[in-house]
């Protein structure tokens, strides 16, 4: 019963955001990673009220502050994860969680842009406590299936609220993405042309819809291919505040994506998510100036569209100039179970040839910029979310620990359901 | 064990005297098993296909040492898989053994010399749960030939009937260090079917693959997984599941009588042959191995007395996301857990895994095998046994960077009964061997080279040389962005 009290009293803590309010912690004396600027040495990083405060080697620390010492250790912004599907599919289903995709994806139609696969997170998920305390403070949660699923969102992993945990961009609206796909066989189509006509079609009457509501209101448009809430979910995408997230893999399908937005005059701030052959049109992706979320795992010629994968993909984009997000392509389940394995495939992206500083900031800032909330998160800058981790070494390596994890200021306490297991059997008594 | 392995083949023996003696000299009992089975085709009237002769042979291996030169690796950290790290030591293999490995070694004069540079060297590694080649790449129906889930036991089919020797996923697994892997049938079925062991070599057969004179592995499958499969037949439950299991090893008990019976005294019509039963008979004769899929530490426990009940033994409980709560009695049985270091989650009976898991069965005194049953796992078994080490280690468990090495060598040997071949770097061995890019355990740290038999079959360094199966060429390009 005492645990149980305990349990709740951690619980009540990190559902106060107003935890962080007046309180300053001031982290010394460790190797500073930025992100945004140059690595500090022995640099000192200062957050109030949940914000980061003051970057350098010469802060001038305030009496009464928390000071954690950070000497000999590294200091990073919270890691950002960005495509998963924790406290969606916790368990495989929706009877554990809750769940991540829409039935009206599935079928011939395949649009589900109205779906917010975040109204269903499960914020008492038990996979979130391990994703923290491996250092990951941000998530983007994704709908999956169809040709447009639904919309993602970025969640901090702070809190039992949702409305609390969605990041926010400085208009106040959630930071979201619309998921699309176009891989074999979405939305039953019997051809990559099929598919690409009607995701064209679908955008096109989203166009035109946004631009005459009234008609559509009094029946005096001609049929569009999606129903009117699916219509209204695009509006956002059309006018290019809300990114297109095209799941993509396959080079003449990349180059085919990329037209959407040149040839049909469709505005569109598209990202590629997967694009396993994407080094192979690097110049083209390059030039379009699209970001891509690229995993540095899988190997292996899986489907006749992913024939050209390889571990090198994400370090030949970035050479190419293309901003890389690093996400998962391995089987770790770093989009659930092992939110936390984000840091190897960065380890692994180094391991085939991309720079070590390239792969920090494709877990922390380039997922931030990608999805508009650079100025919120990603990278230890006055003002941004104090999303911060100290390491006990290289944060890629197996060895190393998140020793200390803060989210929005509030440095993140608690065991994980694993630990339990664990404490109840280790033969030894110990950590964590 | 209740038979001697080789007393009921006394009557093929005598049809086959003069064919025993021709044959090549094999290095081991199962090895002359299988040249009598594969000599007998020739030799045998019509119908010896219907005889049940245990430790037959039908599809022997065909794979060969390639004759090499002495090699000696010098200047390099050694993992042996058998002891403490060896630093700044040498490790010479000769006609494909292991010659001597420590600070030094004897002089060879003839021998190529590959100067480490301080970088690491371990055994190849072992994979004791993939299913490369049964469920190959490109995936898709055409390739996918690893469940046979028509029927809840299907102990009459081979997985090596079902090995694709073009799959990409081979060159790669062994570009991962990976020397050794049993492919297993899928988890569908009560049983599966029998396993193949194989080596990850280039050929155009499967058995150019197969481990000379490995024992077969037979695929049995716990829990969630067969009674979804089956939900509108049976077993649609656990407790028929169990039912399952017990049914089928009377049947095969029986049959085993039958034909040991015969076989001591072959007088009259044989009893009809069944290949399902004769696999089964030949676990409780002790020449198959069990490998058993079982997540919860309750059907393991069940899994344990159906195995005494019918007078077999489990050689090791795969994924056993709970072997850390009966650690103790996986030790005591001398049974192994081939493991992951940090999959769970994705169903219910997945739920209560726990990274520290390899940790404790280690700790325990029982054998720890890191497994991955995933082709991009399977390529990184170093750093799964990493993240297990590291994982023990929070949880305050005393471990060695070596005994991590054992979870995906020695332990993984032992598991396929070859651990008197493979798994350890001692003199005698055989000489699988790689050369790391720098401590194994390192996110960072790639295979440079790795020799099979003391034949290099990866080197980073040479692309010009490197395997490409079949169906990669004109499709998958090779690592410089050519497509031929």
């Amino acid at each position: 019963m005492r645990a149980c009290l305990q349990t709740a009293a951690i619980a009540a803590l990190l559902a106060l955001p107003a935890a962080a309010q007046g309180q300053v912690i001031a982290i010394t004396g460790g190797t500073v990673h930025p992100v945004s600027g140059a690595r500090i040495e022995r640099g000192t990083v200062l957050v109030r009220d949940g914000k980061i405060a003051e970057v350098g080697t010469n802060v001038a620390i305030p009496a009464g502050a928390r000071v954690i010492d950070a000497t000999g250790k590294l200091v990073t912004p919270g890691l950002i994860n960005a495509n998963t599907q924790l406290g969606l599919s916790e368990g495989g289903g929706p009877q554990f969680s809750g769940g991540y995709n829409d039935t009206r994806a599935k079928g011939t139609r395949g649009v589900a842009a109205a779906f917010r696969a975040w109204e269903g997170f499960n914020p008492a998920s038990a996979f979130i406590t391990p994703a923290r305390q491996g250092g990951v403070t941000t998530v983007m949660i994704a709908p999956e299936g169809g040709m447009i699923g639904g919309q993602a969102a970025l969640l901090s992993l702070a809190g039992d609220r949702l409305d609390d945990m969605l990041v926010r961009r400085a208009s106040g609206g959630p930071a979201v993405a619309m998921s699309a796909s176009f891989s074999a066989g979405a939305a039953d189509a019997a051809s990559r042309g099929e598919l690409l006509g009607r995701l064209r079609e679908v955008l096109q009457d989203a166009k035109a819809y946004g631009v005459n509501r009234a008609a559509f209101e009094r029946n005096a448009t001609r049929s569009f291919a999606a129903p009117r809430a699916d219509l209204e979910a695009l509006q956002p995408v059309i006018d290019t505040t809300l990114p297109l997230v095209v799941e993509v893999d396959r080079a003449a399908d990349i180059r085919a994506v990329l037209d959407l937005k040149r040839r049909d005059k469709l505005p569109l701030k598209l990202i590629l998510l997967g694009a396993a052959e994407g080094w192979q049109v690097a110049a083209d992706i390059a030039a379009a100036k699209v970001p891509v979320m690229v995993g540095a795992m899988n190997n292996i010629p899986g489907s006749f569209d992913v024939l050209g994968a390889r571990q090198e993909n994400a370090s030949l984009l970035r050479a190419a100039g293309v901003p890389v997000v690093l996400i998962s392509n391995g089987s770790d389940d770093a989009q659930n179970f092992n939110v936390q394995n984000i840091r190897h495939e960065a380890g692994n992206a180094v391991a085939y040839g991309m720079s070590w500083d390239d792969a920090l900031r494709a877990i922390t800032l380039a997922p931030a910029e990608a999805f508009g909330v650079a100025d919120r998160i990603g990278s230890l800058r006055p003002g941004r979310d104090a999303n911060i981790v100290i390491w006990d070494g290289d944060p890629f390596e197996f060895a190393t620990r998140a020793e200390t994890v803060l989210i929005r200021g509030a440095v993140q306490t608690g065991a994980s359901r694993q630990d339990e297991l664990t404490r109840r059997y280790a033969p030894v008594k110990g950590r964590p | 064990m209740k038979f001697a392995p080789l007393a009921p083949l006394a009557p093929l023996a005598r049809l086959l005297a003069l064919a025993l003696a021709v044959a090549p000299c094999a290095a081991n009992s199962q090895a002359v098993a299988g040249a009598a089975a594969d000599t007998a085709h020739k030799a045998t009237p019509p119908g010896a296909g219907a005889l049940s002769i245990p430790n037959a042979d039908p599809f022997p291996s065909t794979y060969r040492a390639r004759t090499t030169k002495a090699t000696v690796i010098r200047n390099v950290h050694i993992f042996t898989g058998a002891g403490p790290l060896i630093r700044g030591g040498a490790i010479l293999l000769r006609d494909g053994k292991i010659m001597a490995v420590g600070a030094t070694v004897p002089a060879a004069p003839d021998a190529t010399v590959i100067d480490g540079g301080g970088r690491y060297v371990t055994p190849g590694l072992v994979d004791t749960h993939t299913h490369l080649g049964v469920y190959p790449a490109p995936g898709g129906p055409a390739h996918s030939d690893g469940n046979e889930a028509t029927a809840p036991v299907t102990a009459h089919v081979w997985a090596e009937h079902s090995v694709w020797p073009q799959d990409p996923q081979f060159p790669r697994d062994v570009a991962g260090g990976v020397t050794t892997v049993q492919v297993l049938p899928g988890s569908a079925n009560l049983i599966g079917g029998r396993s193949a062991i194989l080596k990850v070599v280039p050929s155009t057969s499967v058995q150019g693959m197969k481990f000379p004179g490995a024992k077969y592995g037979l695929k049995m499958a716990c829990g969630e997984n067969p009674k979804r499969v089956y939900a509108n037949r049976g077993p649609a439950t656990r407790m028929a599941n169990v039912a399952g299991y017990r049914a089928a090893w009377i049947q095969a008990e029986a049959y085993r009588r039958k034909w040991d019976a015969w076989n001591a005294n072959p007088k009259g019509d044989p009893p009809t042959r069944d290949l399902g039963l004769e696999t089964l008979a030949e676990v409780l004769r002790g020449h198959i191995l069990v490998q058993n899929h079982c997540y919860q530490a309750d059907e393991m426990m069940q899994m344990i007395d159906i195995a005494r009940e019918f007078g077999y033994k489990i050689r090791s409980f795969h994924h056993g996301v709970e072997a850390y709560k009966i650690a103790d009695q996986l030790a005591k049985e001398d049974i192994s857990g081939s493991l992951w270091a940090d999959w769970g989650g994705f169903k219910m009976e997945s739920l209560d895994a726990i990274r520290a898991n390899i940790a404790i069965v280690h700790a325990a005194g029982a054998r720890a095998v890191l497994h991955s049953d995933d082709a991009l796992g399977s390529q990184r078994l170093n750093q799964g046994a990493a993240k297990a080490l590291a994982a023990g280690r929070a949880a305050g468990i005393p471990l060695t960077d070596e005994d991590a090495i054992t979870w995906i060598t020695r332990n993984p040997a032992w598991t396929l009964g070859l651990d008197d071949r493979i798994g350890t770097l001692e003199p005698g061995k055989n000489a699988d061997v790689v050369l790391w890019s720098g401590n194994p355990l390192s996110v960072y740290t790639r295979a440079d080279m790795v020799w099979i038999d003391g034949a290099v079959y990866f080197d980073r360094s040479d692309t010009s040389q490197r395997w490409r199966t079949d169906f990669e060429l004109g499709y998958v390009p090779a690592n410089d962005g050519r497509t031929r």
